[in-house]
């Protein structure tokens, strides 16, 4: 299977951050959650591989080609949809029909009003009386509609609500069926992409904790629950985080190390939760 | 055909999956050479990761209960049922013989034991 996007040592500083050496890459055909915290650099990842801002060091390669090199070519097949709405609250979707067919050249009307009404989103609405999730539709309509193979995607669920957001699960499992499709999106709401992404990018602080198959990731970790003292005889080093509180431990371990003891199923969350904010051992 | 997927049954989804194929193929629910959905559409379907469905079709290819022509689809495979059914039943005897060692080892009767079998059977009905 060949990769949609490859990143190699992927660095860019700001004064007070710095995304560091990150290296992932995208299968063809294939969901990637990329979750993290605010200000993990989810945002600043993104930029760079949509050519936004420029890079220190690294390389991004789009279909196997380099994403500044070819930025206008490769752009043409890259549906993005950013996590602020850029388009002006004084246009209608009909607008944005007239202007995007000079922007793309493989716009399609027919396919963008298809998914106007299968969103149901009004053509000749102005945008200001759009709701939050209304318009998140427009943006992911815009960039199903020009025969896009890799949707890059910031944030598309956040401050939608579950039916939004389930919706708009419904649409990328749709776009998914077409095994040249690919998909990658940030996120921080795990549960969204828990099930449906083939594989999950976790970075916290500019540095990336993992790239791991999602179904790999649920399988191998769990929460262990156990009593202080049951936990202070555990071997040192054994689990991954704890978390303390006076009645007893949870912590994250590779489950094939604990077997006998009281493992629960860990969700992307908790994982996220207890790297970032767990005790090291 | 039904699969149902449940998240606190604490198998892997893959498995889940495995296990309800096999059980519809040796059921003669599925017959040979019967279409299975796409990995693809399977995983719309039931909102799961494309490599869980692959993953379960890989292992019921591995387990010869299916195969997989490029390009065409995952098919039922053409084998004997009754060789697959009779494997399955080696299987749960060499389980069984096993279960009789310790029990006979702990000194637990042949009623408790059938008794035990029976809480298991119908526990896995639902």
């Amino acid at each position: 299977m060949r990769n949609v996007l490859e990143i190699n040592g992927l660095t860019k500083t700001y004064d007070r951050f710095t995304l560091d050496n990150i290296s992932f890459a995208l299968p063809e055909g294939s969901i990637m959650g990329f979750i993290g915290e605010n200000g993990a650099g989810k945002t600043t990842t993104i930029k760079l591989i949509l050519n936004i801002i420029n890079r220190d060091k690294g390389k991004i390669k789009i279909f196997g080609r380099d994403n500044k090199v070819d930025d206008a070519e490769l752009k043409q097949d890259i549906g993005v949809v950013l996590d602020e709405i850029n388009f002006p609250d004084s246009l209608t979707p009909r607008n944005i029909n007239q202007f995007m067919r000079h922007i793309y050249s493989n716009w399609d009307q027919q396919v963008f009003y298809n998914h106007l009404d299968q969103f149901a989103l009004p053509q000749c609405k102005e945008l200001k009386s759009f709701s939050r999730g209304m318009k998140m539709k427009l943006s992911i309509a815009v960039a199903l509609s020009h025969n896009a193979k890799l949707l890059i995607l910031d944030e598309p669920t956040s401050g939608l609500d579950p039916v939004v957001r389930d919706e708009i699960l419904d649409i990328f499992l749709e776009f998914i069926q077409d095994e040249q499709h690919s998909i990658f999106l940030s996120t921080h709401i795990t549960s969204d992409i828990e099930k449906v992404a083939d594989y999950i990018t976790f970075i916290h602080q500019g540095k990336l904790v993992f790239v791991e198959e999602t179904d790999q990731l649920l399988i191998r970790y769990g929460i262990l629950k156990c009593g202080l003292q049951e936990f202070a005889k555990l071997e040192p080093g054994s689990v991954l985080r704890y978390r303390k509180n006076r009645f007893g431990v949870d912590a994250l371990v590779e489950r094939e190390k604990f077997e006998g003891f009281t493992v629960d199923n860990a969700t992307i969350e908790e994982i996220m939760l207890f790297i970032i904010r767990g005790e090291k051992q | 055909m039904d699969i149902i997927i449940s998240n606190s049954s604490g198998k892997p989804l893959y498995e889940q999956i495995i296990g309800q194929i096999k059980k519809m193929i040796i059921s003669g629910e599925l017959k040979p050479g019967e279409m299975l959905p796409s990995m693809r559409y399977l995983a719309k379907e039931l909102r799961i990761s494309v490599i869980t469905t692959k993953r379960a079709y890989e292992e019921l290819e591995r387990e010869g209960f299916i195969t997989t022509v490029q390009g065409k689809g995952s098919f039922v495979s053409e084998h004997n049922m009754e060789l697959i059914r009779e494997q399955q039943l080696r299987l749960v005897e060499q389980y069984l013989e096993q279960a009789v060692a310790a029990a006979k080892q702990a000194g637990i009767s042949q009623e408790e034991m059938v008794t035990i079998v029976e809480v298991y059977y119908q526990e896995g009905d639902h």
